[in-house]
Protein backbone atom coordinates (compact mmCIF):
# COMPACT_ATOMS: atom_id res chain seq x y z
CA UNK A 1 0.00 0.00 0.00
CA UNK A 2 1.51 3.31 -1.05
CA UNK A 3 1.81 5.88 1.70
CA UNK A 4 -0.57 8.81 1.68
CA UNK A 5 1.22 12.13 1.44
CA UNK A 6 0.11 15.51 2.77
CA UNK A 7 1.17 19.11 2.83
CA UNK A 8 0.89 20.05 6.47
CA UNK A 9 2.41 23.54 6.69
CA UNK A 10 2.63 26.42 4.21
CA UNK A 11 4.07 29.91 4.08
CA UNK A 12 5.09 32.53 1.53
CA UNK A 13 7.00 35.81 1.28
CA UNK A 14 5.71 37.97 -1.57
CA UNK A 15 5.12 41.63 -2.45
CA UNK A 16 1.53 41.08 -1.21
CA UNK A 17 2.51 39.94 2.26
CA UNK A 18 4.86 37.96 4.48
CA UNK A 19 2.41 35.24 5.50
CA UNK A 20 -0.32 33.25 3.78
CA UNK A 21 -3.24 35.13 5.33
CA UNK A 22 -2.06 38.57 4.22
CA UNK A 23 -1.57 37.21 0.70
CA UNK A 24 -5.10 35.82 0.61
CA UNK A 25 -6.53 39.09 1.96
CA UNK A 26 -4.72 41.03 -0.79
CA UNK A 27 -5.93 38.65 -3.49
CA UNK A 28 -9.52 38.97 -2.24
CA UNK A 29 -9.14 42.76 -2.43
CA UNK A 30 -7.89 42.38 -6.00
CA UNK A 31 -4.46 43.85 -5.27
CA UNK A 32 -1.54 43.03 -7.51
CA UNK A 33 2.14 43.12 -6.59
CA UNK A 34 3.05 44.18 -10.13
CA UNK A 35 4.12 47.82 -10.44
CA UNK A 36 6.00 50.00 -12.88
CA UNK A 37 9.67 50.26 -11.89
CA UNK A 38 12.25 52.72 -13.05
CA UNK A 39 15.58 51.34 -11.95
CA UNK A 40 18.41 51.47 -14.45
CA UNK A 41 20.53 49.12 -12.33
CA UNK A 42 17.94 46.47 -13.25
CA UNK A 43 16.80 47.55 -16.74
CA UNK A 44 17.72 50.44 -19.04
CA UNK A 45 14.02 51.22 -19.62
CA UNK A 46 11.06 51.27 -17.17
CA UNK A 47 9.48 47.84 -16.65
CA UNK A 48 6.60 46.13 -14.87
CA UNK A 49 7.52 43.62 -12.15
CA UNK A 50 6.44 42.42 -8.71
CA UNK A 51 9.31 43.31 -6.39
CA UNK A 52 9.54 43.05 -2.59
CA UNK A 53 10.80 46.11 -0.74
CA UNK A 54 14.33 45.76 0.65
CA UNK A 55 13.31 47.48 3.85
CA UNK A 56 10.47 45.04 4.52
CA UNK A 57 12.79 42.07 4.08
CA UNK A 58 15.43 43.56 6.38
CA UNK A 59 12.91 44.55 9.05
CA UNK A 60 11.29 41.13 9.09
CA UNK A 61 14.65 39.38 9.09
CA UNK A 62 15.93 41.52 11.99
CA UNK A 63 13.12 40.05 14.11
CA UNK A 64 14.47 36.51 13.74
CA UNK A 65 18.23 36.97 13.42
CA UNK A 66 20.99 39.52 13.88
CA UNK A 67 23.25 37.77 11.35
CA UNK A 68 24.41 39.96 8.48
CA UNK A 69 26.01 37.34 6.24
CA UNK A 70 22.88 36.34 4.32
CA UNK A 71 22.01 37.42 0.79
CA UNK A 72 18.64 38.99 0.05
CA UNK A 73 17.29 35.72 -1.40
CA UNK A 74 18.63 33.72 1.56
CA UNK A 75 16.79 36.07 3.93
CA UNK A 76 13.58 35.63 1.92
CA UNK A 77 13.99 31.85 2.07
CA UNK A 78 14.76 31.81 5.79
CA UNK A 79 11.74 34.08 6.43
CA UNK A 80 9.45 31.66 4.57
CA UNK A 81 10.77 28.58 6.37
CA UNK A 82 11.18 29.92 9.89
CA UNK A 83 7.54 29.92 11.08
CA UNK A 84 6.70 26.53 9.59
CA UNK A 85 9.78 24.84 11.03
CA UNK A 86 8.89 26.33 14.39
CA UNK A 87 5.23 25.26 14.17
CA UNK A 88 6.03 21.77 12.90
CA UNK A 89 7.97 20.82 16.05
CA UNK A 90 9.86 18.06 14.23
CA UNK A 91 13.41 17.03 15.14
CA UNK A 92 15.52 17.82 12.08
CA UNK A 93 17.08 14.36 12.06
CA UNK A 94 18.31 11.98 9.37
CA UNK A 95 14.72 11.30 8.21
CA UNK A 96 13.91 14.95 7.49
CA UNK A 97 14.80 16.09 3.97
CA UNK A 98 15.47 19.67 2.92
CA UNK A 99 14.62 20.39 -0.71
CA UNK A 100 15.48 23.76 -2.24
CA UNK A 101 14.15 24.69 -5.66
CA UNK A 102 15.22 27.68 -7.70
CA UNK A 103 16.14 28.61 -11.23
CA UNK A 104 18.81 31.25 -10.66
CA UNK A 105 19.42 31.35 -6.89
CA UNK A 106 22.01 34.01 -5.96
CA UNK A 107 22.82 34.84 -9.58
CA UNK A 108 23.17 38.52 -8.62
CA UNK A 109 26.44 37.50 -6.93
CA UNK A 110 27.99 37.27 -10.43
CA UNK A 111 27.90 41.08 -10.64
CA UNK A 112 30.79 41.07 -8.22
CA UNK A 113 34.12 39.71 -9.47
CA UNK A 114 35.42 38.38 -6.14
CA UNK A 115 36.04 34.69 -5.56
CA UNK A 116 33.92 34.77 -2.40
CA UNK A 117 30.97 36.27 -4.25
CA UNK A 118 31.33 33.74 -7.06
CA UNK A 119 31.10 30.94 -4.51
CA UNK A 120 27.71 32.18 -3.27
CA UNK A 121 26.37 32.00 -6.84
CA UNK A 122 26.53 28.20 -6.50
CA UNK A 123 23.15 26.67 -5.71
CA UNK A 124 24.60 24.09 -3.31
CA UNK A 125 26.16 26.93 -1.31
CA UNK A 126 22.83 28.78 -1.22
CA UNK A 127 21.15 25.59 0.00
CA UNK A 128 23.80 24.99 2.65
CA UNK A 129 23.52 28.55 3.96
CA UNK A 130 19.75 28.21 4.39
CA UNK A 131 19.93 24.63 5.71
CA UNK A 132 22.59 25.52 8.30
CA UNK A 133 20.48 28.40 9.62
CA UNK A 134 17.99 25.80 10.82
CA UNK A 135 20.41 22.94 11.48
CA UNK A 136 19.19 20.34 8.97
CA UNK A 137 21.19 17.11 9.35
CA UNK A 138 20.63 15.73 5.85
CA UNK A 139 22.42 16.95 2.73
CA UNK A 140 20.25 19.54 0.95
CA UNK A 141 18.59 18.38 -2.27
CA UNK A 142 18.57 21.19 -4.84
CA UNK A 143 16.13 20.98 -7.75
CA UNK A 144 16.85 23.34 -10.65
CA UNK A 145 14.49 22.52 -13.47
CA UNK A 146 13.56 25.92 -14.88
CA UNK A 147 10.06 27.19 -14.14
CA UNK A 148 8.66 23.85 -12.97
CA UNK A 149 11.22 23.68 -10.12
CA UNK A 150 8.84 24.68 -7.30
CA UNK A 151 6.06 22.24 -8.10
CA UNK A 152 8.49 19.51 -9.17
CA UNK A 153 10.01 19.81 -5.68
CA UNK A 154 6.61 18.85 -4.19
CA UNK A 155 6.46 15.85 -6.43
CA UNK A 156 10.03 14.82 -5.48
CA UNK A 157 9.17 15.26 -1.79
CA UNK A 158 6.16 12.98 -2.23
CA UNK A 159 8.23 10.34 -4.00
CA UNK A 160 11.10 10.22 -1.50
CA UNK A 161 8.67 9.97 1.43
CA UNK A 162 6.62 7.25 -0.28
CA UNK A 163 9.80 5.28 -0.84
CA UNK A 164 10.49 5.60 2.93
CA UNK A 165 13.84 7.30 2.45
CA UNK A 166 12.50 10.17 4.55
CA UNK A 167 9.54 10.82 6.86
CA UNK A 168 9.20 14.54 6.18
CA UNK A 169 10.50 17.06 3.66
CA UNK A 170 10.71 20.80 4.10
CA UNK A 171 10.51 22.36 0.66
CA UNK A 172 11.58 25.92 -0.13
CA UNK A 173 11.29 27.60 -3.52
CA UNK A 174 12.54 31.05 -4.38
CA UNK A 175 13.75 33.37 -7.10
CA UNK A 176 14.52 37.08 -7.34
CA UNK A 177 13.94 39.74 -9.97
CA UNK A 178 17.46 40.47 -11.23
CA UNK A 179 19.15 42.32 -14.06
CA UNK A 180 20.25 38.89 -15.31
CA UNK A 181 16.72 37.52 -15.72
CA UNK A 182 15.08 40.80 -16.81
CA UNK A 183 17.62 41.29 -19.61
CA UNK A 184 17.20 37.67 -20.73
CA UNK A 185 13.41 37.74 -20.96
CA UNK A 186 13.68 41.12 -22.62
CA UNK A 187 16.16 39.73 -25.17
CA UNK A 188 13.54 37.06 -25.92
CA UNK A 189 11.03 39.90 -26.42
CA UNK A 190 8.91 38.08 -23.86
CA UNK A 191 8.26 41.04 -21.51
CA UNK A 192 4.85 42.64 -21.31
CA UNK A 193 4.61 46.43 -21.68
CA UNK A 194 1.77 46.44 -19.11
CA UNK A 195 0.97 44.21 -16.10
CA UNK A 196 0.73 40.70 -17.58
CA UNK A 197 -2.64 39.45 -18.87
CA UNK A 198 -2.69 35.64 -18.83
CA UNK A 199 -4.95 33.99 -21.47
CA UNK A 200 -6.14 37.41 -22.71
CA UNK A 201 -6.46 38.49 -26.29
CA UNK A 202 -4.13 41.44 -25.78
CA UNK A 203 -1.46 39.66 -23.78
CA UNK A 204 2.05 40.56 -24.84
CA UNK A 205 4.25 38.61 -22.45
CA UNK A 206 5.38 38.13 -18.86
CA UNK A 207 5.79 40.45 -15.94
CA UNK A 208 8.56 39.07 -13.75
CA UNK A 209 8.17 38.71 -10.02
CA UNK A 210 9.97 37.50 -6.94
CA UNK A 211 8.87 35.43 -4.00
CA UNK A 212 9.72 32.55 -1.74
CA UNK A 213 7.30 29.84 -0.65
CA UNK A 214 7.77 27.00 1.81
CA UNK A 215 5.81 23.87 2.64
CA UNK A 216 6.19 20.81 4.81
CA UNK A 217 5.42 17.55 3.00
CA UNK A 218 4.75 14.65 5.33
CA UNK A 219 3.13 11.24 5.70
CA UNK A 220 1.71 12.36 9.04
CA UNK A 221 -1.94 13.39 8.53
CA UNK A 222 -2.10 15.45 11.73
CA UNK A 223 -2.50 19.15 10.75
CA UNK A 224 -2.77 18.12 7.07
CA UNK A 225 -3.89 20.96 4.81
CA UNK A 226 -4.15 18.96 1.61
CA UNK A 227 -3.37 15.50 0.25
CA UNK A 228 -0.99 15.03 -2.72
CA UNK A 229 -2.52 12.22 -4.78
CA UNK A 230 -0.80 12.14 -8.17
CA UNK A 231 2.10 13.72 -10.00
CA UNK A 232 4.06 13.56 -13.22
CA UNK A 233 6.72 15.60 -14.98
CA UNK A 234 7.04 14.90 -18.70
CA UNK A 235 9.28 16.63 -21.25
CA UNK A 236 7.88 17.89 -24.58
CA UNK A 237 10.94 16.60 -26.49
CA UNK A 238 10.20 19.38 -28.92
CA UNK A 239 12.07 22.66 -28.36
CA UNK A 240 14.37 24.09 -25.67
CA UNK A 241 12.98 27.64 -25.59
CA UNK A 242 9.36 27.24 -26.63
CA UNK A 243 6.50 24.94 -25.68
CA UNK A 244 5.20 22.16 -27.88
CA UNK A 245 2.42 23.40 -30.18
CA UNK A 246 0.29 20.43 -29.20
CA UNK A 247 1.03 20.70 -25.48
CA UNK A 248 2.18 17.09 -25.57
CA UNK A 249 4.36 17.13 -22.45
CA UNK A 250 1.75 18.95 -20.38
CA UNK A 251 -1.00 16.71 -21.77
CA UNK A 252 0.91 13.60 -20.73
CA UNK A 253 1.91 15.04 -17.35
CA UNK A 254 -1.73 15.77 -16.47
CA UNK A 255 -2.89 12.42 -17.84
CA UNK A 256 -0.32 10.52 -15.74
CA UNK A 257 -1.01 12.56 -12.60
CA UNK A 258 -4.77 11.91 -12.88
CA UNK A 259 -4.12 8.23 -13.47
CA UNK A 260 -2.01 7.93 -10.35
CA UNK A 261 -4.63 9.92 -8.41
CA UNK A 262 -7.23 7.46 -9.71
CA UNK A 263 -9.71 10.18 -10.53
CA UNK A 264 -11.37 11.19 -13.75
CA UNK A 265 -10.40 14.65 -14.97
CA UNK A 266 -14.03 15.74 -14.73
CA UNK A 267 -13.80 15.44 -10.95
CA UNK A 268 -11.39 18.36 -10.83
CA UNK A 269 -13.02 21.46 -9.35
CA UNK A 270 -10.21 23.84 -10.15
CA UNK A 271 -6.99 24.12 -12.15
CA UNK A 272 -4.19 26.43 -10.99
CA UNK A 273 -2.37 26.72 -14.30
CA UNK A 274 0.95 28.28 -15.30
CA UNK A 275 -0.38 31.14 -17.49
CA UNK A 276 2.75 33.24 -18.03
CA UNK A 277 0.90 35.45 -20.52
CA UNK A 278 3.34 34.81 -23.36
CA UNK A 279 1.43 34.11 -26.58
CA UNK A 280 2.85 30.58 -26.99
CA UNK A 281 2.68 29.34 -23.41
CA UNK A 282 -0.97 30.22 -22.82
CA UNK A 283 -2.00 28.86 -26.20
CA UNK A 284 -0.17 25.60 -25.50
CA UNK A 285 -1.90 25.21 -22.12
CA UNK A 286 -5.33 25.81 -23.62
CA UNK A 287 -4.64 23.14 -26.24
CA UNK A 288 -3.43 20.62 -23.65
CA UNK A 289 -6.45 21.25 -21.38
CA UNK A 290 -8.83 21.01 -24.29
CA UNK A 291 -7.27 17.74 -25.52
CA UNK A 292 -7.90 16.34 -22.04
CA UNK A 293 -11.53 17.51 -22.04
CA UNK A 294 -10.79 19.89 -19.16
CA UNK A 295 -11.83 23.07 -21.00
CA UNK A 296 -14.83 23.65 -18.71
CA UNK A 297 -13.01 23.28 -15.38
CA UNK A 298 -12.44 26.71 -13.77
CA UNK A 299 -8.85 27.76 -14.34
CA UNK A 300 -6.71 30.69 -13.28
CA UNK A 301 -3.17 31.95 -13.48
CA UNK A 302 -1.91 33.83 -10.41
CA UNK A 303 0.75 35.61 -12.49
CA UNK A 304 -1.49 38.71 -12.61
CA UNK A 305 -0.97 39.02 -8.82
CA UNK A 306 2.65 37.95 -8.48
CA UNK A 307 4.21 38.16 -11.93
CA UNK A 308 6.24 35.17 -13.05
CA UNK A 309 8.30 34.18 -10.02
CA UNK A 310 10.18 31.51 -12.06
CA UNK A 311 11.27 28.59 -9.85
CA UNK A 312 9.15 29.86 -6.97
CA UNK A 313 5.94 30.09 -8.99
CA UNK A 314 4.85 26.44 -8.84
CA UNK A 315 5.16 26.27 -5.07
CA UNK A 316 3.79 29.76 -4.37
CA UNK A 317 0.76 29.06 -6.55
CA UNK A 318 0.24 25.71 -4.80
CA UNK A 319 0.26 27.45 -1.42
CA UNK A 320 -2.42 29.86 -2.65
CA UNK A 321 -4.44 27.10 -4.35
CA UNK A 322 -4.51 25.13 -1.07
CA UNK A 323 -6.19 28.17 0.55
CA UNK A 324 -8.57 28.36 -2.37
CA UNK A 325 -9.57 24.74 -1.79
CA UNK A 326 -9.88 24.97 1.98
CA UNK A 327 -11.85 28.23 1.82
CA UNK A 328 -13.92 27.01 -1.18
CA UNK A 329 -13.22 30.18 -3.15
CA UNK A 330 -12.03 30.40 -6.74
CA UNK A 331 -9.78 33.45 -7.11
CA UNK A 332 -10.06 35.65 -10.18
CA UNK A 333 -7.41 35.23 -12.87
CA UNK A 334 -6.16 38.80 -12.55
CA UNK A 335 -5.44 40.69 -15.75
CA UNK A 336 -7.84 38.60 -17.82
CA UNK A 337 -10.24 40.46 -20.12
CA UNK A 338 -11.20 38.70 -23.32
CA UNK A 339 -10.27 35.11 -24.17
CA UNK A 340 -7.19 35.09 -26.39
CA UNK A 341 -6.40 31.41 -26.86
CA UNK A 342 -7.71 29.30 -29.71
CA UNK A 343 -9.33 26.65 -27.51
CA UNK A 344 -12.01 27.98 -25.21
CA UNK A 345 -11.10 27.47 -21.53
CA UNK A 346 -13.03 28.48 -18.42
CA UNK A 347 -10.91 31.34 -17.04
CA UNK A 348 -12.14 32.52 -13.61
CA UNK A 349 -13.27 36.13 -14.06
CA UNK A 350 -14.27 37.01 -10.51
CA UNK A 351 -13.88 35.52 -7.04
CA UNK A 352 -16.53 32.90 -6.59
CA UNK A 353 -17.58 30.51 -3.82
CA UNK A 354 -17.52 26.93 -5.09
CA UNK A 355 -17.01 23.64 -3.25
CA UNK A 356 -13.51 22.40 -4.09
CA UNK A 357 -12.58 18.78 -3.44
CA UNK A 358 -9.91 18.14 -6.09
CA UNK A 359 -7.57 20.56 -7.83
CA UNK A 360 -4.71 20.36 -10.30
CA UNK A 361 -1.52 22.45 -10.33
CA UNK A 362 0.52 22.67 -13.52
CA UNK A 363 3.69 24.39 -14.67
CA UNK A 364 5.83 24.41 -17.80
CA UNK A 365 9.26 25.79 -18.54
CA UNK A 366 12.33 26.21 -20.71
CA UNK A 367 13.95 22.94 -21.71
CA UNK A 368 10.48 21.60 -22.59
CA UNK A 369 9.67 20.59 -19.01
CA UNK A 370 6.16 20.28 -17.59
CA UNK A 371 4.82 19.19 -14.20
CA UNK A 372 1.30 18.34 -13.03
CA UNK A 373 0.25 17.52 -9.47
CA UNK A 374 -3.26 16.55 -8.32
CA UNK A 375 -4.43 17.47 -4.80
CA UNK A 376 -7.40 16.31 -2.73
CA UNK A 377 -9.01 18.12 0.16
CA UNK A 378 -8.50 16.33 3.47
CA UNK A 379 -11.81 14.96 4.76
CA UNK B 1 9.14 -6.73 -2.13
CA UNK B 2 10.86 -4.00 -4.10
CA UNK B 3 12.18 -5.25 -7.39
CA UNK B 4 15.92 -5.23 -7.94
CA UNK B 5 17.33 -2.87 -10.53
CA UNK B 6 20.51 -3.22 -12.57
CA UNK B 7 23.04 -0.91 -14.16
CA UNK B 8 22.90 -1.71 -17.87
CA UNK B 9 25.68 0.44 -19.35
CA UNK B 10 27.81 3.36 -18.30
CA UNK B 11 29.92 6.04 -19.87
CA UNK B 12 32.56 8.39 -18.46
CA UNK B 13 33.88 11.50 -20.17
CA UNK B 14 36.89 13.28 -18.68
CA UNK B 15 40.47 14.27 -19.53
CA UNK B 16 39.88 14.19 -23.30
CA UNK B 17 38.70 10.60 -23.17
CA UNK B 18 35.41 8.73 -23.45
CA UNK B 19 35.14 5.38 -21.69
CA UNK B 20 32.14 3.20 -22.49
CA UNK B 21 31.45 0.23 -20.22
CA UNK B 22 35.03 0.27 -19.01
CA UNK B 23 36.61 0.45 -22.47
CA UNK B 24 38.23 3.57 -23.87
CA UNK B 25 36.36 4.33 -27.09
CA UNK B 26 37.73 7.77 -27.92
CA UNK B 27 40.72 9.78 -26.84
CA UNK B 28 42.50 12.92 -28.05
CA UNK B 29 45.69 14.72 -27.18
CA UNK B 30 45.14 17.33 -24.44
CA UNK B 31 42.94 20.04 -25.93
CA UNK B 32 40.09 22.37 -25.00
CA UNK B 33 36.65 20.86 -24.52
CA UNK B 34 35.27 22.73 -27.55
CA UNK B 35 37.78 20.95 -29.76
CA UNK B 36 37.55 17.62 -27.95
CA UNK B 37 33.73 17.57 -28.20
CA UNK B 38 33.82 18.43 -31.91
CA UNK B 39 36.29 15.63 -32.59
CA UNK B 40 34.19 13.18 -30.58
CA UNK B 41 31.04 14.22 -32.47
CA UNK B 42 32.81 13.60 -35.79
CA UNK B 43 34.41 10.37 -34.64
CA UNK B 44 31.03 8.84 -33.80
CA UNK B 45 29.39 10.35 -36.93
CA UNK B 46 26.54 11.77 -34.94
CA UNK B 47 24.98 13.87 -37.71
CA UNK B 48 23.01 16.24 -35.55
CA UNK B 49 23.86 19.85 -36.52
CA UNK B 50 21.98 21.25 -33.49
CA UNK B 51 24.94 19.97 -31.48
CA UNK B 52 26.98 22.99 -32.57
CA UNK B 53 24.46 25.42 -31.11
CA UNK B 54 24.63 23.87 -27.66
CA UNK B 55 26.60 25.22 -24.73
CA UNK B 56 29.41 23.10 -23.28
CA UNK B 57 27.28 21.52 -20.53
CA UNK B 58 24.68 20.37 -23.05
CA UNK B 59 27.38 19.07 -25.41
CA UNK B 60 28.92 17.08 -22.58
CA UNK B 61 25.61 15.55 -21.50
CA UNK B 62 24.58 15.00 -25.11
CA UNK B 63 27.76 13.07 -26.00
CA UNK B 64 27.38 10.70 -23.06
CA UNK B 65 23.66 10.23 -23.66
CA UNK B 66 24.28 9.60 -27.34
CA UNK B 67 26.56 6.64 -26.68
CA UNK B 68 24.21 5.09 -24.11
CA UNK B 69 20.83 5.81 -25.69
CA UNK B 70 21.40 5.46 -29.44
CA UNK B 71 21.66 1.66 -29.25
CA UNK B 72 18.43 1.35 -27.22
CA UNK B 73 16.11 4.02 -28.62
CA UNK B 74 14.23 4.43 -31.83
CA UNK B 75 12.39 7.49 -33.02
CA UNK B 76 9.46 5.34 -34.16
CA UNK B 77 8.85 3.82 -30.74
CA UNK B 78 7.89 5.28 -27.39
CA UNK B 79 10.91 5.26 -25.12
CA UNK B 80 10.03 5.64 -21.46
CA UNK B 81 13.55 6.57 -20.38
CA UNK B 82 13.67 9.10 -17.55
CA UNK B 83 16.52 11.60 -17.29
CA UNK B 84 17.92 12.23 -13.81
CA UNK B 85 21.10 14.29 -13.93
CA UNK B 86 23.01 16.39 -11.44
CA UNK B 87 26.10 18.54 -11.05
CA UNK B 88 27.83 21.06 -8.83
CA UNK B 89 28.16 24.13 -11.04
CA UNK B 90 24.62 24.24 -12.48
CA UNK B 91 24.82 26.34 -15.68
CA UNK B 92 27.40 28.72 -14.18
CA UNK B 93 29.80 28.34 -17.11
CA UNK B 94 27.19 29.91 -19.40
CA UNK B 95 25.84 32.18 -16.63
CA UNK B 96 29.24 33.86 -16.34
CA UNK B 97 29.40 34.38 -20.13
CA UNK B 98 25.87 35.81 -20.13
CA UNK B 99 26.68 38.09 -17.18
CA UNK B 100 29.67 39.45 -19.13
CA UNK B 101 27.32 40.39 -21.97
CA UNK B 102 25.26 42.65 -19.69
CA UNK B 103 27.83 43.96 -17.17
CA UNK B 104 29.35 46.63 -19.37
CA UNK B 105 26.66 49.16 -20.25
CA UNK B 106 28.76 50.47 -23.14
CA UNK B 107 28.90 46.98 -24.54
CA UNK B 108 25.48 45.56 -23.65
CA UNK B 109 24.42 42.68 -25.86
CA UNK B 110 22.20 40.12 -24.06
CA UNK B 111 21.57 37.25 -26.45
CA UNK B 112 18.54 34.96 -26.22
CA UNK B 113 20.62 32.12 -27.69
CA UNK B 114 23.00 32.36 -24.72
CA UNK B 115 20.32 33.15 -22.10
CA UNK B 116 18.40 29.95 -22.80
CA UNK B 117 21.42 27.90 -21.71
CA UNK B 118 21.56 29.63 -18.32
CA UNK B 119 19.44 26.78 -16.93
CA UNK B 120 21.03 23.41 -16.12
CA UNK B 121 17.98 21.41 -17.23
CA UNK B 122 18.34 22.60 -20.84
CA UNK B 123 20.69 19.65 -21.40
CA UNK B 124 17.80 17.35 -20.43
CA UNK B 125 15.68 19.07 -23.08
CA UNK B 126 18.42 18.58 -25.68
CA UNK B 127 18.67 14.85 -24.92
CA UNK B 128 14.87 14.51 -24.87
CA UNK B 129 14.57 16.13 -28.30
CA UNK B 130 17.35 14.03 -29.80
CA UNK B 131 15.96 10.71 -28.58
CA UNK B 132 12.28 11.73 -28.55
CA UNK B 133 11.97 11.05 -24.84
CA UNK B 134 8.59 12.25 -23.63
CA UNK B 135 9.52 11.16 -20.15
CA UNK B 136 10.24 12.19 -16.55
CA UNK B 137 13.18 14.52 -16.17
CA UNK B 138 14.79 16.43 -13.33
CA UNK B 139 18.06 18.19 -12.70
CA UNK B 140 19.62 18.25 -9.23
CA UNK B 141 22.52 20.20 -7.77
CA UNK B 142 24.84 18.78 -5.11
CA UNK B 143 28.17 19.81 -3.65
CA UNK B 144 29.56 16.42 -4.78
CA UNK B 145 27.88 13.62 -6.75
CA UNK B 146 25.37 12.23 -4.25
CA UNK B 147 25.32 8.72 -5.70
CA UNK B 148 23.08 7.38 -2.96
CA UNK B 149 20.32 9.91 -3.58
CA UNK B 150 20.63 9.66 -7.35
CA UNK B 151 20.39 5.88 -7.38
CA UNK B 152 17.55 5.91 -4.83
CA UNK B 153 15.62 8.46 -6.86
CA UNK B 154 16.19 6.47 -10.07
CA UNK B 155 14.87 3.37 -8.34
CA UNK B 156 11.78 5.25 -7.17
CA UNK B 157 10.98 6.14 -10.80
CA UNK B 158 11.47 2.51 -11.86
CA UNK B 159 9.54 0.98 -8.95
CA UNK B 160 6.62 3.38 -9.23
CA UNK B 161 6.32 2.65 -12.96
CA UNK B 162 7.05 6.27 -13.86
CA UNK B 163 9.94 5.06 -16.06
CA UNK B 164 11.10 1.81 -17.65
CA UNK B 165 14.74 2.87 -17.82
CA UNK B 166 16.55 5.77 -16.16
CA UNK B 167 19.52 7.63 -17.58
CA UNK B 168 21.17 8.76 -14.36
CA UNK B 169 24.38 10.64 -13.81
CA UNK B 170 26.67 13.56 -13.14
CA UNK B 171 27.48 16.20 -15.77
CA UNK B 172 29.81 18.85 -14.40
CA UNK B 173 31.26 21.62 -16.52
CA UNK B 174 32.91 24.85 -15.48
CA UNK B 175 35.69 26.80 -17.14
CA UNK B 176 36.87 23.87 -19.24
CA UNK B 177 37.00 21.52 -16.25
CA UNK B 178 34.59 18.71 -16.87
CA UNK B 179 33.49 15.27 -15.91
CA UNK B 180 30.48 13.31 -17.05
CA UNK B 181 29.39 9.98 -15.68
CA UNK B 182 26.16 8.55 -17.08
CA UNK B 183 24.57 5.16 -16.71
CA UNK B 184 21.36 3.45 -17.69
CA UNK B 185 19.43 1.60 -15.00
CA UNK B 186 16.45 -0.70 -15.37
CA UNK B 187 14.82 -3.78 -13.86
CA UNK B 188 16.13 -5.96 -16.66
CA UNK B 189 18.58 -8.49 -15.25
CA UNK B 190 22.20 -7.78 -16.07
CA UNK B 191 24.95 -9.71 -14.32
CA UNK B 192 27.76 -7.52 -15.69
CA UNK B 193 27.70 -4.94 -12.93
CA UNK B 194 26.19 -6.82 -10.00
CA UNK B 195 29.16 -6.04 -7.79
CA UNK B 196 29.28 -2.44 -8.92
CA UNK B 197 27.25 0.58 -7.87
CA UNK B 198 27.00 4.03 -9.39
CA UNK B 199 29.49 5.05 -6.75
CA UNK B 200 32.15 2.45 -7.60
CA UNK B 201 31.76 2.99 -11.35
CA UNK B 202 31.91 6.78 -10.97
CA UNK B 203 35.15 6.53 -9.03
CA UNK B 204 36.85 4.10 -11.42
Amino acid sequence: MTKEIYITQTNCITPLGFDVQSNIDAILRGESGIQLHENTSLMPAPFYAAIISEEKIDNAFAKISTATKYSRLEKMMILALEPIIKKAEIDLDSKVAFILSTTKGNVTALQNDSEESFKTAHLDVLAKNVADFFGFKTQPIVVSNACVSGILAVSIAKRIIQSELYDHAFVIAGDEVSEFVLSGFNAFQAMSDSPCKPYSKNRTGVSLGEATAAVLVSANPATAKIKVIGDSSINDANHISGPSRTGEGLFRSIQNALKEAQIDGQKLDYISAHGTATPFNDEMEAIALSRLGLQNIPVNSLKGFYGHTLGASGLLETVIAIESANKNILFESKGFDEIGVSESINVIQKNEEVFIEYFLKTASGFGGCNTAVVFEKVK
Amino acid sequence: MTQKTYIQSYCTIQNNEIVLNGTSVFKTEPTEFADFSKQAYRNFEMQYPKFFKMDALSKLAFLGAELLLSPITSTELENNIALVLANKSSSLDTDVKYQESISDKENYYPSPAVFVYTLPNICLGEISIRHQLKSENSFFIFDVFNTEFMSNYSNILLHSGKAETVLCGWVEFFNDNYKAFLCTISAQENEKYTNETINTLYNK
